[in-house]
């Protein structure tokens, strides 16, 4: 058995959650293959062979695969596929648009944010918000498979992986690339933080969400929100933790001013510790958080803050 | 500009699901069942766009059980202008129910096809970007504004880290995001009315596609359970059980 994974890279540096993919792999066992699509992303290449485990990292390097666009990036996949029993890649804003479109040009399932290797062809998926967990099997030959980052420890960075450039010509004539906008951050990835701290509707404005900074600073923390945070216009969408937004499972995540809808839980539910500040005592956060605390959140954040 | 728009029917996302007891799949016997969010999200965009004089027609279509008539009723209440539902009864998943729209998609030749970008049921993530590559089309996924202009469609789509903005040759394939829009509700004249817009009945068969999932489905188990946690009194004893306890500061 021979596996692919795709590279997840942003601003030229290789993202963590490609070490966590590589580990799902070694799971399903076999020859593993990292895929660096992109443009100028040598730097990548090199980070990607030091990951233990990999035998080879294969380079698509050009105009074409800048921003990963699914049209040409699927295409590639295509072109490289029969050599693989596996591809896979993280269950980022990327995989989710690029590996549904292999899968279906290979005419094959795709197997969505696995959580568990159960065999080469047997995994473990969430469905309904979490709330439930899907034991699925899949019979094709080719298994296109995206992968919860945060279900599978990172691999080591001990190895030196041969890279080699892909020979192939895609065009691409469906898609372009028109612009950007990302949210600025010091803090760690939402996604690979360790401590989080989110804050919800209660805390009442976007202004407010500055008395979570210090804490997030002492700790080394990310900030998240909840959707009801994000539609209320109190901070980007790209902070969203739950079902629609991002999935994080960090050794400490505190909850503040949010009541813990099925939505939000599906995103943060599986951290260690979960610390919940709510001054509604009925609040279905208190049914998951280890530690609650029943407090005004303007009094308990200073206090806290203070006390860190 | 023709506008097709895929809804499916599932558990309405306010109730708590229940593992049937075999372990076979989840319950969804006497379970309120509603559109999809993120479908009425497409429903809203397609209705928009004809509203704005971009599109000429809006298609709601659906795979599913007789069931999800309902679903497509509900999508002409929003202002579809017709329905057409693939009625079977086996389990879809993504590839199948792409599949099936693909047919729709060559019979209807649409401008846009608009999805919801995920189902609540199932977490796939999967029928938009596979119904544009099985029609060959170009995906603007996960989008929060979609711009027609002439001959191609400007998609602002919400990735890791921020917003991207593509540009896509028309036809083309576009996944709604929960920030596009805010749907609408239908009001009761409108839903009167929409008992006699036109819904068309396929059966997979009509299209020649077969529409079963072949990922088998082993087992469905309730996630493990958190063990209880306790309620704090101060703000003190909170960071003594982090430092202490729990070990984490």
């Amino acid at each position: 058995m021979s596996i692919l994974v795709l590279a997840e890279h942003h601003d030229g540096q290789l993202a963590d959650a490609t070490a966590h993919v590589v580990a799902a792999a070694q799971a399903i066992g076999g020859d593993i293959d990292v895929l660096v699509v992109g443009q100028d992303v040598a730097a990548v290449a090199d980070a990607a062979a030091k990951l233990d485990g990999v035998s080879k990292v294969r380079v698509a390097d050009g105009e074409t695969f800048a921003h990963l666009l699914a049209e040409p990036t699927a295409d590639l996949l295509v072109a490289l596929a029969d050599d693989y029993s596996h591809v896979l890649a993280a269950a980022s804003t990327t995989g989710k648009n690029v590996l549904p479109r292999l899968a279906a040009l290979k005419d094959v399932a795709q197997i969505s944010e696995i959580i568990a290797v159960e065999s080469a062809d047997t995994f473990k998926r969430p469905i309904y918000a979490g709330n439930a967990i899907a034991t699925v099997q899949s019979e094709d030959a080719l298994k296109v498979i995206t992968v919860r980052s945060t279900a599978f420890d990172a691999v080591g960075q001990g190895g030196s992986a041969a890279i080699e450039p892909v020979e192939a010509s895609i065009d691409n004539s469906l898609s372009s690339f028109v612009g950007e906008e990302l949210a600025e951050s010091d803090r760690p990835e939402l996604g690979a933080a360790r401590v989080v701290i989110s804050g919800g509707r209660g805390m009442g404005s976007g202004e407010n969400f500055k008395i979570l900074d210090n804490i997030a600073d002492k700790l080394g923390a990310a900030i998240g929100a909840s959707r009801a945070a994000v539609d209320a216009g109190f901070v980007p969408n790209d902070m969203q933790v739950g079902q629609t937004g991002k999935i994080v499972a960090p050794d400490l995540y505190i909850a503040v001013g949010i009541s813990g809808a099925i939505q939000h839980l599906a995103g943060m539910k599986d951290s260690k510790v979960i610390v919940a500040i709510n001054k509604d005592e009925e609040a279905p956060i208190f049914q998951v958080a280890d530690y609650g605390l029943v407090a005004d959140l303007f009094e308990a954040i200073p206090e806290l803050d203070s006390k860190l | 500009m023709k506008v097709l728009v895929a809804v499916k029917r599932v558990i309405d996302y306010n109730v708590k699901i229940r593992v049937k007891p075999d372990h076979s799949d989840v319950d969804l016997t006497n379970v309120k069942m509603a559109m999809n969010p993120f479908c009425e999200i497409a429903v809203e965009e397609a209705v928009r766009l004809k509203e704005r004089g971009v599109a000429t027609e809006v298609v709601a279509v659906t795979v599913g059980p007789k069931a999800a008539q309902e679903q497509l009723r509900t999508a002409l209440a929003l202002g579809a202008d017709r329905a057409i539902h693939v009625e079977t009864d086996e389990r879809v998943e993504s590839l199948g129910a792409a599949k099936a729209l693909a047919r729709l998609v060559a019979k209807e030749q649409p401008g846009l096809v608009i999805l919801g970008k995920q189902a609540i049921d199932t977490d796939n993530n999967q029928t938009g970007q596979m119904l544009a590559a099985l029609t060959g089309l170009p995906q603007g996924t996960f989008a929060s504004a979609v711009n027609v202009e002439g001959d191609k469609v400007q998609v602002t789509r919400e990735v890791d880290g921020g917003l991207q903005t593509v540009e896509l040759t028309l036809p083309a394939i576009v996944t709604t995001d929960l920030r596009l829009n805010e749907p609408r509700y239908a009001k009761l004249p409108d839903i009167m009315k929409a008992k006699k817009k036109p819904l068309d009945v396929k059966t997979p068969a009509d299209l020649g596609v077969e529409v079963a999932s072949k990922v088998k489905l082993l087992k469905v188990e309730p996630p493990a359970e958190r063990q209880g946690g306790v309620k704090v009194g101060s703000v003190d004893e909170l960071v003594d059980k982090l430092k202490n306890e729990a070990k984490v500061l």
